[in-house]
């Protein structure tokens, strides 16, 4: 059902190996990445060390590195990778015509947390 | 003059008798410059240096070199240089006649001479016979045809690389084949990839390195190697070579024709034998040889790779150095005698970590333990028979090489750590606790370190303990990891259980995407004229689709400085300051900091900040260090807005974030200041005015103090300069970081306009030779200040030619990328790309 997805834009909107930010009002602002290779996540843009913005790290494979304190985190699953011990939620997403969605439910449940 | 020259040489002359030196001294003639004879003649010289008069006969006209290292030199890692083993100093200070050039055709053992090519007669008293090996040619037709050669010289190294800069006829890029998928065949096809070639390898065999690697092993590296782009035939009959003239492929007993401009064979190696069979000894499949390494003739010996000792014949280094340790003994009448030698092979093909030691086929009684972990690519296999270690393979995984070799030559029982065996030595020797010191202390003092010189655990450790206490002076000493350095994490563990603290490390691999350090890295961009990340790591067989986030800044750096005014310069690889041309604080908001030419601000731009803190909430302005005003707290979406209403005011970029120049700290000068000797502050803009805008490998400060009393705190700067009355000191190399360096004295100039030239030949040395996030003060330590002023300050063309490329590279550096955005360049960067705004609810 359509209605379970948000549709947040054309995958053209993010070029390969960068990412755009999308603020959910009284929620947590989400980070969607498009790796070098063409894949699309998307995750909480927090970083569950410091909070750093991920939005803003380098995007290497499926990781992105946080640009403050650089922890690695896998934008698969949002789980530190290394060492590092955390993990960000992941925001379900799909590519549908050439458009992004994110699962509406996983975007809003953050209001409640 | 002991010898004729060549030129006074009437080859075939009878007469051509050399004139008695009036040396009195035994004369022991080597035939062959190659790694066993000059080894011997070292090992000789160790124990009694003056006791023969050594003349030595090459066929090659170089000095003694590394023939293991060809590979190296193939794939650009290395210069001939550096693979040079002995130079001609070394000939000279020990009294060595060295002929290059002129190979030995001939013994005559009754009247005790030898001649040579040209004609040279030399008589000896003992003669040594090391001449090595001969590549095996297979008979196919095409096999003379010219661009169809071996790998076994300088000579073969050099037509493979001619090869390679051709091409092919067509303007794409040329083609090889390289016939043997063994070690060497492997090494030249690596090498030939990495220049720029199309390799083909064609084996006979099912599988790789079949004498080395068991089939699973073999599978693991053909994998490998197809995956960095190399075409592998295997069970492939090679029929002929074809072409008119010259090679232009190769035809195989199935009828597939491969094209190529290059066939490289390296189907195997045979012992040289026939000059020694010619002159009438014994002949077995090679020179028969006793432990002494005498052959049939008591005056003749014979050394390496063309001997046959009980039966067995050795195409590797190891026995060689065993050899030539007795061949030594035996001539200073010490009596060691050789006992054989249990051989392994631990490599890295193109990366890859390959080890085998022993006897892996099997067979009756022998237990197979075998461990696969296929995700991290590591395969190990350990043959035990009678409790006894008698073979091991080991792909991806080597560390514990050394152990097994080791427990296989002592033979010890092994029954108690059956069960550990396999998991390595830290952890079958007791304990979980996985400590790699602990398994190269337990090491035994004739465990072989570094295979490429022959060096034992127990030669390192007294080459430690007589002083060597840095990875360089063990390489200068003992030779141990000065080749093809895959000991270098074996030296560096010994230096540091010898020492008992932590040792200077030698250059590391870049990353854990490649097998490079970032000197090979920036060389072979320059090298191969590689112009994109994406080329770089494809050409240099990254093991990652695209890097990391460690890599990619510095590919970027690298091929920035490498190109100027070329490379397009990738946002992707830039950390995130540099690509949002600001400072990213804690909290995700950024701070900015407008240029302030010399410290020097005026009303306009006072009120231009103050403006913008206003406008935009700031809530912090700050004087940095560098005398600047930092506004902080902006928001990433507001951030071309701030720079705009900033350029209007006439201000531009502080780069107090990026890997760049980033400040010219001044103090007043003698415009105000009653000490001050030098207008500081003119010269600080003047030099900042040149240098802004130019990316370099770290953060990069100036700072210019009018008098010696340095309130510009020049002394701790990355380039200082210091004004006297008689003109301008120079230092350079300074920081005030987590580890405050002090400067070093560069020179002292006469004139402001020696001071800016001598400021853009250094910074231009830096850019180009230091590595990525290397500080000028690390970078200097590490080359060494007279290095730094033999190329600026003794070296007047080669300054003026640094200076000239960083104004040439600044010509197109200097934009202000404040501007652009401002304009709206990238606008994605700073814009979300939606909003969610979810339904108010009462």
């Amino acid at each position: 059902m359509i209605g379970d997805w948000l549709d947040i834009g054309s995958v053209n909107q993010i070029t390969p190996g960068n990412a755009r930010t999308l603020p959910v009002r009284g929620g947590e602002e989400i980070a969607i990445f498009r790796t070098l290779g063409g894949e699309f996540h998307a995750l909480v843009n927090r970083c569950p060390h410091k909070h750093g913005p991920l939005s803003q790290g380098i995007v290497h494979g499926g990781v992105v590195t946080c640009p403050l304190h650089n922890w690695n985190i896998s934008l698969k699953t949002g789980e530190a990778l290394g060492e590092d011990k955390g993990c960000v939620p992941v925001i379900p997403l799909k590519i549908d015509a050439g458009r992004i969605f994110l699962l509406r439910s996983a975007v809003m449940g953050q209001l409640a947390a | 003059m002991e010898f004729q020259t060549r030129d006074d040489v009437s080859t075939g002359n009878e007469e051509d008798l050399f004139v008695p030196s009036d040396d009195v001294r035994e004369h022991l003639v080597v035939v062959g410059n190659g790694m066993a004879g000059c080894r011997a003649v070292e090992e000789l010289l160790a124990r009694d240096g003056a006791r023969y008069r050594v003349t030595i006969f090459g066929a090659e006209p170089h000095v003694n070199y590394n023939r293991i290292m060809l590979s190296p030199v193939l794939a650009g890692e290395k210069t001939f240089e550096d693979i040079i083993i002995n130079n001609q100093q070394w000939y000279d200070d020990n009294g060595i006649e060295l002929i290059v050039a002129d190979p030995i055709t001939a013994i005559d053992r009754t009247a005790k001479t030898v001649r040579s090519e040209s004609g040279r007669t030399v008589s000896y008293d003992r003669l040594l016979i090391a001449t090595g090996s001969d590549p095996f040619i297979i008979p196919v037709p095409g096999k003379d045809l010219p661009g169809v050669i071996s790998f076994r010289d300088m000579r073969d190294v050099d037509t493979m690389l001619a090869a390679a800069d051709a091409g092919a006829p067509d303007g794409e890029q040329g083609r090889a084949v390289v016939i043997g998928g063994g070690l060497l065949g492997l090494e030249a096809a690596h090498g030939l990839t990495l220049r720029g070639m199309k390799v083909t390898i064609l084996h006979i065999m099912p599988t790789l390195m079949e004498r080395q690697l068991d089939e699973a092993a073999g599978w693991l590296l053909k994998t490998a190697l197809e995956d960095r782009g190399q075409t592998i035939l295997t069970g492939a009959d090679t029929a002929e070579i074809f072409g008119q003239g010259k090679v232009e492929g190769v035809r195989l007993k199935d009828g597939t024709l491969i094209p190529a401009t290059l066939v490289v064979m390296a189907v195997g190696i045979r012992p040289s034998v026939a000059l020694a069979r010619e002159a009438g000894l014994d002949i077995g499949r090679g020179i028969k040889v006793d432990d002494h390494m005498v052959t049939s003739d008591p005056a003749v010996l014979a050394v390496g790779e063309c001997v046959e000792h009980e039966g067995n014949v050795y195409g590797l280094v190891a026995p060689l150095w065993d050899m030539c340790r007795s061949l030594a003994d035996g001539l200073t009448d010490q009596h060691s005698g050789y006992k054989g030698s249990v051989t392994s092979t631990k490599l890295k093909v193109a990366g890859l970590d390959v080890f085998s030691a022993g006897d892996f086929s099997g067979g009756e009684g022998c237990e197979d333990i075998v461990l696969r972990d296929a995700s991290r690519g590591v395969y190990k296999r350990v043959v035990v028979k009678d409790d006894r270690v008698i073979g091991a393979v080991l792909y991806g995984d080597t560390a514990d090489g050394g152990w097994y070799f080791d427990l296989l030559k002592r033979q010890e029982n092994v029954a108690d750590i059956r069960d550990f065996l396999i998991f390595g030595q830290s952890f079958a020797s007791g304990g979980g606790a996985l400590d790699p010191k602990a398994a190269v202390a337990a090491l035994s003092d004739d465990a072989e370190i570094c295979g490429c010189n022959g060096v034992s655990k127990g030669q390192v450790v007294a080459c430690i303990e007589k002083g060597a206490c840095s990875l360089d002076a063990v390489r200068g000493t003992c030779k141990a990891s000065a080749s093809c350095g895959s000991c270098t994490g074996l030296v560096e563990t010994i230096l540091a259980l010898t020492l008992g603290e932590d040792v200077q490390s030698g250059p590391k691999t870049m990353c854990k995407c490649t097998s490079f350090g970032h000197d090979d890295v920036r060389r072979e961009i320059v090298a191969q004229g590689m112009t994109s990340i994406p080329e770089v790591m494809q050409k240099l067989h990254w093991a990652t689709p695209d890097g990391c986030s460690s890599c990619r800044p510095a590919l970027n750096y690298y091929l920035l400085c490498a190109l100027p005014g070329e490379y397009v310069d990738d946002q992707q690889s830039r950390f995130v300051n540099e690509r949002m041309h600001a400072n990213i604080q804690k909290d995700g908001t950024y701070s900015v900091v407008p240029r302030m030419w010399g410290g020097l601000t005026n009303p306009r731009e006072l009120r231009a900040i103050a403006d913008v803190v206003e406008k935009y909430d700031a809530p912090m302005v700050k004087v940095t260090g560098g005398q600047r005003l930092d506004i902080f707290g902006i928001k990433k979406e507001d951030l071309p807005a701030v720079w705009a209403d900033l350029n209007a005011a006439g201000m531009v970029s502080g780069h107090a974030y990026g890997k760049s120049l980033r400040t010219v700290k001044t103090c007043v000068g003698s415009e105000w200041c009653r000490f001050g000797t030098q207008d500081s502050t003119g010269l600080g803009v003047k030099t900042e005015r040149m240098t802004w805008g130019s990316w370099m490998p770290h953060k990069f400060k100036i700072a210019v103090s009018g008098c010696p009393r340095n309130c510009a705190e020049a002394t701790i700067k990355d380039f200082g300069v210091v004004c006297v009355d008689s003109g301008y000191e120079l230092h350079v190399g300074g920081n005030g970081g987590i580890h405050v360096r002090v400067t070093d004295l560069l020179c002292k100039v006469a004139t402001e306009q020696e001071a800016l030239d001598y400021c853009a030949a250094f910074t231009q040395l830096y850019r180009e030779e230091a590595r990525y996030l290397e500080r000028t003060a690390p970078w200097i330590e590490r080359v060494g200040v007279d290095y730094v002023k033999a190329r600026i300050v003794e070296d007047d063309v080669g300054r003026e030619a640094l200076r000239a490329r960083f104004l040439y590279s600044q010509s197109f550096s200097q934009d202000d990328p404040w501007a652009e955005r401002a304009a709206g360049e990238h606008a994605e960067l700073h814009q979300h790309i939606a909003e969610v705004r979810p339904m108010e609810t009462v």
